[in-house]
């Protein structure tokens, strides 16, 4: 059993934070690398990246936003309780280099992922400009920490409600016309990310994407994550969750994840009216 | 000149009870119902006691056959559970799921002239028995040495190390990858076949006799090796499965609808999903089936997929039936339920509509050509004989790879060039000191009792390592 020692609701309570007590996990996990958790006997293995971790304290911190049946299960878990099963540190950790400058941009419950990359890229020197962005001002996360991860920092929101205007894939741009990046990490919804590196192509700027598909096992053995890349069968599992964005079939990936849309739907609905009721 | 005749009348094999195919197609309860006491003391007074017994050299953990069918017929089930398991911790799933007619019934003198003793389903009958009435008392345990020892993995192989060197007084804990211990027992053999019940039954028994069992413990990511040691262990074994699923590298391979069996049978199997929505877990349930492949596993996917609700569910193989890798009872079971076989065609690809689904596969006729290497007649495409299959669900169950995850991550372990873990074949030692191996990340896929006899192997070279060294 993996204790939840601390609990943060965000985005109006869409998005959770949960810090959760996992000596063995905490003490190997590096940047860029997931956990499969499962909150009870019934439930899913459902796959996060961790947004943090804290090896003296022994504990891993995952953010992530409620979008359905299992995630829910997730949130009703309160502080002292417990998941039941948790287990990592899975998939490659990002290859960390310092290259000079570099962008990190985030969309979503992505910005918790791409975190620890990002400040991971500052202390070992590269400059780094973080672009996060959300759909309004009250979905943004983690400002705060992210402006204190990066040297240059930039907020969008869709509607104007706060900061740019606009996608982050537009402050991108310009950031790509005006300067010398030597890497793009860009981490969030499938579309994003896509949108990110169809621009990072455009200016030949090597693109690393962090990907989230469906997945059972986490050790290679089951195959259902396997993502298209440069042509080749890659499981995300093992093989990533990182990878070249501009050798990613995205359209494959988004088309992959709807794969139980309905199964969600009704597993969703029916948790809703029995938690009501 | 005389013919020889029996001067008793002949005792016929016992017929296992099993569920009516077609009520058994659609639920998942176990096929066979298992032997009355009655039936098994019948069966057993059919074993002549050969004084050279046949049946335990094709035993590959040696279990005292005579000795325990013996007590069977004398109806001492507590006696006979007892003998088995001086060899055979998993005498419950062994009885269900081994090649008896390939090991044990395969050299039972009675099969010359007609069927051989049931020794499976007897074997079955008395570790179900002792499940139910837990008469038996444990086997006895040596005093403890203090040694600790890794088990890495906790299937087959992983569990009889464990069982071994625990009564031999060593300190073991498996460590399991998965939210649940017994590994292929657990994820990949269908509860039809093997009620997963029996499966923690066993390994809670393991643990009453000492052994730790720690779950979600990826070792090679949680933990290395070297930190094992480091830990206090002084002999590891690894018994990880295969556990690398083979694709075709065909046309529409990640279609929505396509599975490798590995993920397929770990929805159903671990995942529950079967039971969706009572379990979170979901699996596609198709309306027509295509399996890859003819193994056991194949049979075990396309069962599954007719109890999940599948009107049609085929197997396509591209050689021929004499080639099915299967067992033959687990093809009969297969073709009793509705399966049906197609045999010498090839998949060439998948097709699937607007959004990705799966519709349809492309197959390709075969015909057997000159003898390969292996002495097979070799399958060889028939030009132009392309034709489709409707399916919304193909499962891909054409064997497995070895798994780096762990392999690659241990620095000084001598691998093949396919990326097996290369041992002692007698002691199962690798090239890693105090580190042995065993099972099908050793041998490729295999069956369950091959990997309990690495794992005997093992355990006795481990036990003699920890008193007299490497």
């Amino acid at each position: 059993m993996f204790k939840i020692v601390h609990r943060e609701e965000m985005a109006g309570g869409t998005v959770i934070l949960n810090e959760i007590d996992a000596p063995l996990i905490a003490k190997k996990a590096q940047p860029g690398q997931f956990v499969i958790l499962k909150a009870t006997e019934t439930g899913e293995r459902i796959p996060l990246t961790m947004a943090d971790t804290n090896p003296d304290k022994g504990t891993i911190t995952i953010i992530y936003m409620v979008v359905g049946k299992s995630t829910a299960l997730f949130r009703d878990l309160k502080t002292g309780d417990s998941f039941m099963d948790i287990i990592g540190p899975l998939g490659a950790p990002t290859h960390l280099e310092k290259m000079g400058k570099v962008v990190c941009v985030g969309g979503g419950t992505g910005v918790a992922v791409l975190h620890p990359i990002t400040r991971a890229l500052k202390q070992i020197g590269n400059d780094v400009t973080c672009i996060i962005g959300a759909r309004t001002k009250d979905l943004l996360i983690l400002e705060t920490q992210m402006k204190a991860a990066s040297n240059h920092f930039h907020v969008c929101t869709d509607d104007g409600s706060y900061g740019h205007h606009g996608f982050v894939t537009q402050v991108l741009e310009n950031i790509l016309k005006e300067q010398d990046i030597k890497l793009a990490v860009g981490i969030g919804p499938v579309p994003m990310m896509k949108a990110v590196c169809n621009i990072t192509k455009k200016y030949n700027v090597k693109t690393l994407v962090s990907l989230n598909p469906i997945m059972i096992d986490g050790t290679g053995m089951c195959g259902g994550c396997r993502v298209s890349v440069g042509g080749k069968t890659k499981f995300a599992c093992v093989d990533g969750p990182e990878f070249d964005g501009h050798d990613v079939d995205f359209d494959e990936l988004m088309m992959r994840l709807r794969a139980y849309t309905e199964e969600e739907k009704m597993s969703n609905t029916t948790y809703c009216q029995a938690t009501k009721a | 000149m005389s013919t020889p005749t029996s001067k008793t009348e002949k005792t016929s094999r016992q017929p296992m009870p099993e569920q009516e195919p077609h009520i058994r197609a659609k639920n998942f309860d176990e096929v066979p119902l298992g032997l009355t006491p009655e039936m098994a003391m019948i069966e057993a007074s059919r074993c002549i006691q050969c004084k050279k017994p046949a049946c335990v050299e094709g035993c590959p953990v040696n279990v005292d056959i005579p000795g325990f069918i013996n007590h069977i017929k004398e109806g001492n089930f507590t006696a006979a559970i007892t003998k088995i398991w001086e060899k055979n911790s998993l005498p419950a799933v062994c009885g269900r799921v081994c090649p008896q007619e390939l090991q044990c019934e395969g050299n039972c003198v009675l099969g010359k002239k007609d069927a051989p003793v049931a020794i499976g389903n007897l074997e079955r009958f008395v570790a179900d028995y002792e499940r139910k009435n837990k008469k038996a008392s444990l086997p006895p345990k040596a005093a403890p040495t203090g040694k600790k020892v890794a088990v890495v993995g906790s299937g087959p192989s992983g569990l009889t190390v464990a069982s071994d060197l625990v009564l031999k007084g060593h300190d073991v804990t498996v460590f399991e990858a998965f939210h649940k211990p017994g590994g292929v027992l657990v994820y990949g053999i269908p509860e039809f076949r093997l009620p997963k019940e029996i499966v923690f039954s066993e390994v809670a028994g393991l643990e009453s006799l000492g052994a730790k069992v720690i779950v979600n413990a990826v070792i090679g990511r949680t933990i290395s090796l070297d930190e094992l040691f480091e830990e206090g262990y002084e002999a590891i074994y690894l018994g990880v499965g295969a556990g690398l699923p083979t694709f075709l590298n065909i046309p529409g391979e990640n279609l929505i609808g396509v599975f490798s069996a590995n993920e397929y049978l770990t929805r159903s199997n671990l995942m529950k999903a079967y039971r969706f929505p009572e379990y979170d877990t979901p699996v596609i349930k198709g309306k027509n089936v295509i399996t890859l492949g003819a193994g056991n596993v194949a049979m075990d996917a396309a069962r599954t997929a007719l109890r999940l609700g599948a009107q049609s569910s085929k197997i396509v193989y591209r050689r021929s039936r004499d080639e099915v890798p299967a067992r033959g009872a687990e093809v009969h079971h297969a073709e009793q339920e509705g399966v049906e076989f197609y045999f010498l065609t090839s998949p060439v690809k998948f097709s699937g509509d607007k959004n990705g689904r799966l519709t349809g596969m492309t197959g390709l006729k075969m015909e057997l050509g000159e003898p390969d290497q292996s002495g097979r007649r070799r399958p060889v495409a028939v030009t132009g004989s392309e034709f489709d299959l409707d399916c919304d669900l193909a499962i891909i169950a054409v064997g497995a790879g070895a798994n780096p995850l762990l392999t690659r991550s241990t620095k000084g372990l001598a691998l093949n060039k396919w990326g097996y873990i290369v041992t002692d074949e007698k002691t199962g030692k690798t090239s890693k000191k105090g580190v042995w191996a065993g099972g099908d990340i050793v041998t490729g896929s295999a069956t369950v009792i091959l990997a309990m006899g690495a794992g005997r192997q093992a355990a006795d070279s481990i036990n003699n390592y920890l008193a007299v060294g490497w």
